[in-house]
């Protein structure tokens, strides 16, 4: 209900700001019978029904620009305000240093946020210029070191950028404060991957030195195991020269159930290797076993899983009938029988 | 916290004739399961430690059979179709998410939707559908993969023939083409972000209103595979830590395809297992982090997908009667950890309740109650028979049924052209 004549002076509201009187505002089309409708506050209401007259004109001005702060503050979510924001910043060639001050503000405030993220590496890549965020990433992830938006702009700062320098420094700084920070973890395999690799064989020693280093100072830690996994799948467990040892020297004061799932692992890889340093018979019964006491005692909420590997090793090394997991075979598949996952052949 | 444990003993042995099939977490060996910090405090173990605790307090009281507080959430839906408070600001945004959250919700507990909100909710989905093809978080906002998504599924779970009119097929195929990549990925708007969410987004709204061209998902399954890490899971795009929403996106997608066997599934199906929390039953994430309820549907909603994709390899060794997860155990985590008491789920005791949480706790609890299918089908309801829910489709969540009505609706109609030549580069603006 604005009066056009009276300028109210102790308002904030928009419809009544004499700036905006030639701006008739537009509000939510919600049809007759709304659903899902929410409550919004006069202040809501006020600052998208402008939003809205601006998007229909099509105004590019300062008072536009204004308005989708005031509506970011509102909704940070909203993705249709964060593209006009954008489209004003390059109309009214806008200084996108003062953009970044702006962005790094509410990123600090919205950490999880995905439009935030983006709008920042969109204002990088027309500066062109990420000399400012690895060190922002890194004050991000002093607050929540495992924010995932935050770890994917780091990602991508350095990839596009190649800024590779330093980082793997930076992992051992995050897994020194938080041995258990899975994201650090997947970091260090990043910057190694693109970096040195992990085919030359010292690098591979490094690496499964520096992890069994770690597990010695948190058996239970299950990133170091999956790590120590990670990085020997292409090479193959069982081929590790003296990792057998290594680990099965560690049962006695660091026996987890990752260290018992990961023998099986080792086992199982002897065994579709069919590797000559290791006894056949010996890695086929020792997996059963270790399956059995990980379903059993171990692990049991992974009962189901350690079943099935174990039934799967038997029925592939095994030298007897083949297994199932009852004693009448599954019915066979037939097209009424599974939901239709797929969209049909045209 | 040994009188805690002392307490729960006493208490669980005293009333437990009541109590039919014990409660997992009432074991004797259940508190072996908490959390070892080797005696080495990071931030990530004094967070799990204090996650089991809350856990611990929370059971006590549940000495008789869970109970699904249907009635309860029944009203916290029913009242969120129509108004939301001001504290819904935030998702402005994302309002044809709330009606699919609801609307599925709903569906899982066999409630009803009377035909006038019905009819309602498509008039209401018609406005968020932008001329450009797609639909937008709410009237007069762009068009976006994710509200495409909710508002395709939520038409499905209506779906009336009003319900699948409302969608412009012609123009949501424009729509896609516009937000589709050279290297196979998709962006979630014009000028937006690309991750895996957007494929799986994609290929659900293309499959069920048969909208697929020959060319219309060129390079999205190998965008998809790479993706999968070392961890066996899949991050949100190439590079990044394993993900229980994003692997379930990219699954999920590549079961559309038609190329889930491309994944490396042995080392995905050891990663999403061990994401099942041996304390709380709920799954976490991510590895290392907590529990959280909405996880019950991201991460044991694979296990069906797994289960069919190695049973199409001819994987012989499988369960007949069971997910490869702990499904009692999930189900106690929801019913006794999950529900808030005036309706409506959350993620993890303490916190808030929300309809996002409420729609995947539910989808969860449902997965974990119902293996197989019409033919194979088991059920393992936890607590009283009255906790049953519907089944759901482990790809689309929402019925099968649905899922099935909708693909037979619109393979009578053919395919449409692309009318519209797309960008071949991303709208910087």
């Amino acid at each position: 209900t604005s009066n056009k004549t009276r300028y109210l002076s102790h308002s904030s509201l928009f419809l009544d700001r004499k700036e905006w009187a030639d701006l008739e505002p537009v509000p939510q089309d919600d049809g007759p019978n709304p659903v899902v409708k929410i409550a919004y506050s006069e202040k809501f209401t006020d600052v998208f029904d402008m939003f809205r007259a601006l998007l229909q004109n099509d105004e590019k001005s300062e008072r536009a620009f204004a308005l989708t702060t005031e509506a970011i503050d509102l909704n940070a979510a909203n993705y249709t305000v964060w593209h006009y924001r954008r489209v004003l910043l390059q109309a009214l060639d806008k200084d996108l240093r003062e953009e970044m001050k702006y962005i790094t503000a509410i990123i600090e405030d919205q950490p999880k946020n995905y439009q935030v993220w983006h709008h920042r590496r969109m204002v990088v890549e027309w500066l062109n210029d990420p000399s400012e965020e690895l060190q922002f990433v890194a004050e991000i992830l002093s607050q929540d070191a495992k924010n995932y938006h935050a770890w994917q702009h780091r990602q991508w700062v350095m990839q596009e950028y190649k800024l590779w320098d330093g980082e793997l420094e930076y992992v051992e700084e995050l897994l020194e404060e938080d041995v258990r920070n899975n994201s650090a973890w997947n970091q260090r395999h990043f910057v190694i991957n693109h970096t040195s690799g992990y085919s030359d064989s010292s690098i591979l020693d490094r690496e499964v030195q520096y992890t069994l280093k770690q597990i010695k100072k948190a058996p239970h830690n299950e990133s170091a195991w999956n790590y120590l996994n990670g990085i020997l799948q292409d090479g193959g467990l069982s081929s590790f020269p003296g990792l057998l040892e290594q680990v099965t020297e560690l049962q006695d004061t660091c026996s987890s159930p990752y260290l018992t799932a990961f023998l099986v692992d080792l086992y199982e890889d002897a065994l579709e290797t069919n590797s000559s340093s290791y006894d056949q018979q010996e890695m086929f019964n020792k997996a059963l076993e270790l399956c059995k006491f990980l379903a059993e005692e171990k692990d049991t909420i992974r009962r189901e899983y350690w079943n099935y590997v174990s039934r799967s090793l038997q029925n592939t090394y095994g030298s007897g009938d083949p297994v199932s997991a009852s004693s009448d075979p599954p019915p066979p598949p037939s097209s009424s029988q599974l939901p239709d996952m797929e969209p049909s052949d045209p | 916290s040994c009188s805690l444990s002392i307490t729960v003993h006493v208490f669980s042995k005293l009333i437990m004739e009541e109590a039919s099939p014990p409660l997992r977490c009432f074991s004797e060996s259940h508190s072996s399961e908490l959390f070892s910090d080797d005696g080495v405090q990071t931030v990530t173990s004094r967070e799990q430690v204090n996650s089991n605790k809350m856990i611990k307090w929370m059971i006590l009281p549940y000495f008789f059979r869970p109970t699904l507080l249907r009635e309860q959430h029944y009203h916290y839906l029913k009242k969120g179709l129509r108004h939301l408070s001001d504290a819904y600001e935030c998702l402005d945004a994302s309002r044809p998410w709330l009606c699919y959250w609801i609307l599925h919700s709903l569906e899982l507990l066999e409630e009803p939707v009377p035909a006038a909100v019905a009819s309602d909710v498509c008039q209401f989905l018609a406005r968020c559908q932008s001329p450009t093809g797609g639909f937008s978080g709410g009237p007069c906002q762009h068009a976006h993969l994710a509200p495409t998504y909710a508002a395709v599924n939520a038409l499905c779970i209506l779906g009336t023939e009003e319900a699948y009119k409302v969608i412009n097929r012609e123009k949501l195929l424009d729509f896609l083409y516009s937000v589709k990549q050279p290297d196979g990925s998709f962006v979630m708007h014009v000028g937006g972000e690309v991750d895996v969410r957007s494929a799986y987004c994609a290929a659900s709204v293309a499959s069920l209103t048969n909208i697929i061209t020959p060319t219309l998902f060129d390079g999205t399954h190998n965008w998809i595979l790479s993706c999968q890490n070392w961890e066996g899971g899949l991050g949100g795009v190439p590079g990044l830590e394993a993900h229980g929403g994003y692997t379930f996106c990219g699954t999920a997608a590549l079961v559309i395809l038609g190329k889930e066997h491309m994944l490396d599934l042995k080392t995905l199906l050891r990663w999403v297992t061990s994401r099942q929390m041996r304390f709380e039953g709920g799954f976490q994430g991510r590895c290392n982090k907590l529990v959280d309820g909405c996880y019950s549907f991201w991460q044991a909603g694979l296990l069906p997908l797994l289960h069919r994709a190695l049973f199409k390899e001819g994987d012989s060794t499988l369960s007949v009667s069971s997910w490869m997860f702990e499904r009692k155990a999930l189900q106690e985590y929801i019913l006794l950890c999950c529900q808030n008491p005036g309706g409506g789920l959350l993620d993890k005791p303490g916190k808030s309740r929300d309809f996002y949480h409420t729609c995947y706790c539910l989808s969860g609890l449902s997965i974990a109650q119902h293996f197989g299918n019409k033919d194979l089908h088991n059920e393992l309801i936890l607590g009283r028979d009255e906790n049953r829910l519907a089944p759901t489709h482990p790809v689309y969540n929402i019925c099968p049924e649905k899922v099935a009505q909708a693909i037979e609706h619109f393979h009578r109609l053919p395919v449409p052209v692309q009318t519209e030549s797309t960008p071949s580069t991303m709208d910087q603006s």
